[in-house]
């Protein structure tokens, strides 16, 4: 998938298509799978539900960190030093924070200087213990196995976002490739998938899927512009068509991407040279300068699929002392950074995988000390956007295996997300046949809940 | 490009009626003969034109030659193809040869059973959950009706009475692809499909009426993973305790469960009356499957609900346009634009024994399909008159395959849902592919049809960015061009550059060059750092090219 087919809201269609077509026209432009004109399938309903959610939107934009195949909650921002090598194996040590009676495992000094600006919820608990399920409950809230399948949290805002957002760049983008059918649009269509970059913003040249092409200069892509516009006859002969004009309208938004604004946000040269070295020069690092700057064009929900996996069931230390430094140092950085442009407050940043890996070592063979699958309880990063930082939420017991107190599910994570976004949880979703389907399932549907996290709102 | 427009595209006919074109453009896209009519069908149309004092033009041999191919085969003409017919020296008969001609090509039937898996619903998962090997049975028994040319009175009667196991009988799926099995929602399924019309828009007593009419469809598990039989079930055997709900079978339960013969019959099992949708009322014999009881009434020359329904689908696919528009929206208040037009392909239609290739070659051999597409007619009621050839862009799968066949490459069509039954041949065209749920992401984003509901407008053909950054600029189509062996052994092949590219013109256009566009390539050659990029820029540009994208 090299871009997303979301279209402007009444761009490239002319005034008489939009009659011939309708209510549902303008509306459905792309949604090939939308229910025919006149059927309740009413894609104005989330208009209607924002009139009811809160007026106070304190997250803006929101930057979901996704750590793909389940980050061990013990080694990392939930340590028990006191539980032994059997449950901590090479990271025994602990570290302080800057804020009093945090601690952090000894992987992430940057992140504890850092501690003020989140909070650590460190009772988050599904019970799931399988990667598609557990991926798809933390991506949008809903049980796996319903009948319907829920698009995403970024898909959600993309729907709900897209009416008052004005950029070049689609609403939903991911960093750098999609993690799979969970991240993704369900049951609303195409038009709400991520716009996935594809490429690598490490590498000298970001290139950017359909946005910056490999091996194509600007130099080359302007002239092969003036090439096909002379080459275009038809476009000229036949200007006064309708068809023509939408498809100019059209190719015209398309190379504000390529050659206009839009590539500029992607463009990674702009920034100090000693500001990408503070982010880490790896792709991670670079993954969350791109956030940053896409949060500040008005993006209003960035995915950053976490470049490399955390499902260590083997190599498991060896990964971590490769990978946790750079998911420490980028990380950090964005905070830090995103502090210093001013954007923290109206930038929610969550970090968390599908699930924790088993708190106890599992040093049989063929695992020779990994860590297995654990949905019952593990940690998720909060901050931002209306979040306190310095707190934390809710606990495991001493060996990090159950929560001790404050259960949070998703439900309730997902939930807060949605609350400090100004999206009514309970608002209606347009299905396409006109199904009954909403934001997050409701109590009475058997979610089950610990209420919204309130302590830190 | 994601931001509100302020300004919607207003339609400007600029030109007035009859307005002359730069000479460069009028001698690519058209022809400077006098349309005449050919058949009566246009002695109708252009009667209907020179009401509005509109005198049509006929498009270019180009423009027809790829116009031909593009709507009777869903297949781009190749180089040759393109240049023989262009060549061919005998202008009186030729447009017509190539119509039979491409009629017997095998890709008609492979591009039709694409627009029919649209309006029946040919998908294996979500929503109307057919399953891989019944989408599969679906499809072939489709394709095989049109390749062998079935008599449409046979095809319809085939789908709404046809009883047997979905992997086995493929029409019987007609009655699994909707998604509510209910009387009612069957009942809008076959008034959408076969009749042209929306059952929204009718009085609820008609809808009521008919669905008694398919109150007596059985669907039955099998022990064979998502088997499932259709039969008469007038007992509603496969309704029972023990079984599942009525009309939804579940594919996986044992067919032990509760079965047996049915010990309670339903409390409706008196005589019961249907109500056909024009108003006369059956009882329906106790003897008789009901859905031959619709079908003897849908399927008779005298029911223009019938035969309306299909030659306006037909036009409507040819020309773009139903002469009832949209073409399943047929209702009392939706008039058709043209009534003597339509009454005549229904006639035709008739005497011709139900003969699909023979309608379309009664309108593909019109002179009003030969029409020009250029806008030159300000009258807002010339589109109506089908005064010109409507411009389209080309279909998702139409588009994708054109591109491979220029560069000499293929996509890779999968299934969210990976089981025997979706893993299909490598050089598949996308216009073969026969289920709904084997797809990619091109073809999603080209606006395929979800084939969810059976309607028309669930093929979305309006450009948008999205579509414009793939072509431009992507990955995927950067490959292709770069290393697509067709092009590449074409590039390379050391022709002069005036040869190369007319070359390039007729494989991607179907067309020469002008002098003016040799020029312009010459200059952007001499410009260029490489001979090699530039070449591959040319050929980027036609394929970006509004003549290639659109059928014209």
């Amino acid at each position: 998938m090299s871009a997303n087919p979301i279209s402007g809201n009444g761009t490239s269609i002319s005034r008489r298509e939009a009659m011939r077509r309708g209510l549902c026209g303008a509306a459905g432009l792309m949604l090939t799978d939308r229910l025919a004109c006149g059927a309740p399938a009413a894609a104005a309903e989330p208009d209607k539900a924002l009139d009811k959610a809160p007026a106070n939107v304190k997250a803006k934009s929101v930057i979901q960190i996704f750590l793909w195949g389940g980050m061990s909650h013990n080694d990392t921002w939930d340590p028990k030093p006191d539980s032994g090598r059997e449950y901590m194996g090479d990271f025994g040590q602990v570290i302080p924070t800057n804020v009093d009676g945090i601690q952090l495992g000894a992987l992430f000094p940057e992140l504890a200087k850092q501690a003020d600006k989140y909070s650590l919820i460190r009772s988050m608990t599904h019970g799931i213990n399988g990667h598609e399920t557990a991926a798809y409950l933390m991506q949008t809230g809903h049980a796996p196995g319903e009948r319907l399948a829920y698009p995403s949290v970024g898909a959600v805002f993309a729907l709900f976002k897209s009416p008052d957002y004005q950029g070049l760049i689609p609403p939903y983008v991911v960093l750098t490739k999609p993690a799979g059918r969970f991240s993704e649009e369900g049951f609303l269509g195409p038009k709400f998938k991520p716009f996935a970059t594809g490429g690598d913003p490490n590498a000298p040249r970001f290139e950017v899927e359909g946005v910056v092409a490999r091996g194509i200069t600007d130099q080359r892509q302007k002239a092969r512009r003036q090439l096909l516009d002379k080459m275009d006859v038809m476009g000229a002969a036949m200007a006064a068509s309708p068809q023509m004009t939408a498809a100019k309208e059209a190719k015209e938004a398309a190379y504000e991407l390529i050659l206009g604004a839009g590539k500029d946000v992607f463009d990674l040269s702009k920034e100090k040279p000693e500001l990408r070295d503070r982010y880490g020069r790896h792709t991670f690092g670079q993954d969350c300068l791109v956030a940053r700057r896409l949060v500040e064009t008005g993006v209003p929900y960035v995915t950053i699929n976490y470049p490399g996996g955390w499902d260590t069931h083997k190599n498991h230390f060896q990964t971590m002392r490769r990978q946790a430094p750079q998911l420490d140092q980028g990380l950090a950085m964005l905070l830090q950074d995103l502090s210093d442009h001013g954007l923290l407050e109206s930038t929610l940043v969550w970090c968390c995988g599908e699930f924790g890996r088993g708190p106890k070592v599992d040093w049989q063979p063929p695992w020779n000390g990994g860590r297995n699958h654990y949905g019952k309880v593990f940690t998720v990063l909060v901050a931002g956007g209306g979040f306190k930082g310095g707190r934390v939420v809710g606990s495991s017991d001493a060996k990090a295996e159950e929560v001790q107190d404050r259960p949070v599910y998703p439900v309730d994570l997902i939930g807060s997300i949605y609350r400090l976004a100004g999206i009514d949880a309970n608002a209606r979703l347009p299905h396409p046949m006109g199904m009954e389907a909403h934001v997050l399932p409701a109590p009475s549907e058997g979610a089950k809940s610990a209420g919204l996290l309130t302590e830190i709102m | 490009m994601w931001k509100t427009s302020s300004i919607l595209a207003v339609v400007v006919l600029a030109l007035g009626g009859g307005a002359a074109l730069p000479e460069t453009a009028s001698n690519v896209f058209e022809s400077s003969a006098t349309p005449t009519p050919a058949n009566e069908l246009d002695r109708i149309v252009f009667a209907g034109l020179s009401k509005l004092e509109i005198q049509p033009v006929l498009c270019s041999d180009a423009t027809f030659v790829r116009r031909a191919y593009l709507d009777v085969i869903g297949t781009l003409p190749t180089a040759k193809e393109a240049r023989d017919f262009i060549e061919d020296a005998d202008t009186e008969n030729k447009r017509v040869a190539l119509i039979d001609r491409l009629l017997e090509r095998e890709q008609f039937a492979d591009y039709w059973s694409m627009k029919w898996g649209d309006i029946l619903r040919i998908k294996a998962e979500f929503p109307v959950n057919l399953w891989p090997n019944a989408a599969q049975a679906y499809h072939r028994w489709v394709r095989a009706s049109l390749a062998e040319n079935k008599p449409y009175d046979r095809f319809v009667r085939e789908m709404l009475t046809s009883s047997g196991s979905n992997f086995r009988v493929g029409p019987v799926n007609f009655y699994r692809a909707v998604q509510s099995r209910t009387p009612e929602g069957v009942a809008s399924a076959v008034a959408l499909t076969l009749m042209g019309s929306r059952t929204d828009s009718w009085p609820e007593a008609r809808l009521s009426g008919m669905a008694v009419l398919f109150s007596q469809i059985g669907y039955k598990p099998t022990s064979e993973w998502k088997e499932e039989s259709v039969f008469w079930d007038p007992l509603h055997g496969s309704t029972v305790a023990g079984n599942v709900a009525p009309g939804r079978a579940a594919i996986t339960t044992s067919t032990a469960a509760g079965g047996g013969e049915p010990t309670v019959l339903p409390a409706n099992s008196g005589p019961q009356t249907a109500i056909f949708p024009d108003g006369a009322r059956i009882e329906l014999p106790p003897n008789r499957d009901p859905r031959e009881v619709f079908a003897d009434w849908l399927i008779t020359p005298e029911n223009p609900w019938f035969t309306r329904s299909i030659v306006n689908r037909v036009w409507a696919w040819l020309l773009g346009r139903g002469i009832i528009h949209e073409p399943d929206d047929i209702r009392e208040d939706n008039p058709p634009s043209n009534p003597e037009l339509l009454a005549y392909l229904q006639k035709e239609f008739i005497a011709g024994g139900y003969d699909l290739k023979r309608l379309y070659r009664l309108i593909l051999t019109s002179s009003t399909y030969q029409f020009s597409s250029v806008p030159r007619f300000s009258d807002p009621r010339a589109e109506a008159g089908f005064a010109s050839y409507p411009l389209r862009r080309l279909e998702a799968e139409v588009l994708i395959d054109a591109i491979n066949q220029i560069t000499g490459t293929s996509d890779l069509y999968t299934s969210a849902i990976p089981e025997p039954y979706t893993y299909i041949p490598q050089d598949m065209p996308a216009i073969a592919l026969a289920d709904g749920s084997i797809t990619s992401s091109f073809l999603t984003l080209f606006g395929r049809s979800a084939r969810a509901t059976g309607m028309e407008s669930e093929r979305i053909n309006n450009p948008v960015p999205a579509q414009w950054l793939h072509m431009l600029n992507s990955s995927h189509i950067q490959r292709k061009l770069e290393q697509g062996p067709r092009l590449k052994a074409l590039l390379g092949s050391g022709r002069r550059l005036d040869e190369l590219v007319e070359e390039l013109y007729l494989t991607i256009l179907s067309r020469p060059p002008t002098q003016d566009e040799l020029a312009t390539v010459a200059e952007y050659v001499q410009s260029a750092s490489s001979r090699r990029d530039a070449a591959f820029d040319i050929a980027w540009a036609l394929i970006n090219n509004t003549e290639f994208l659109y059928r014209h």
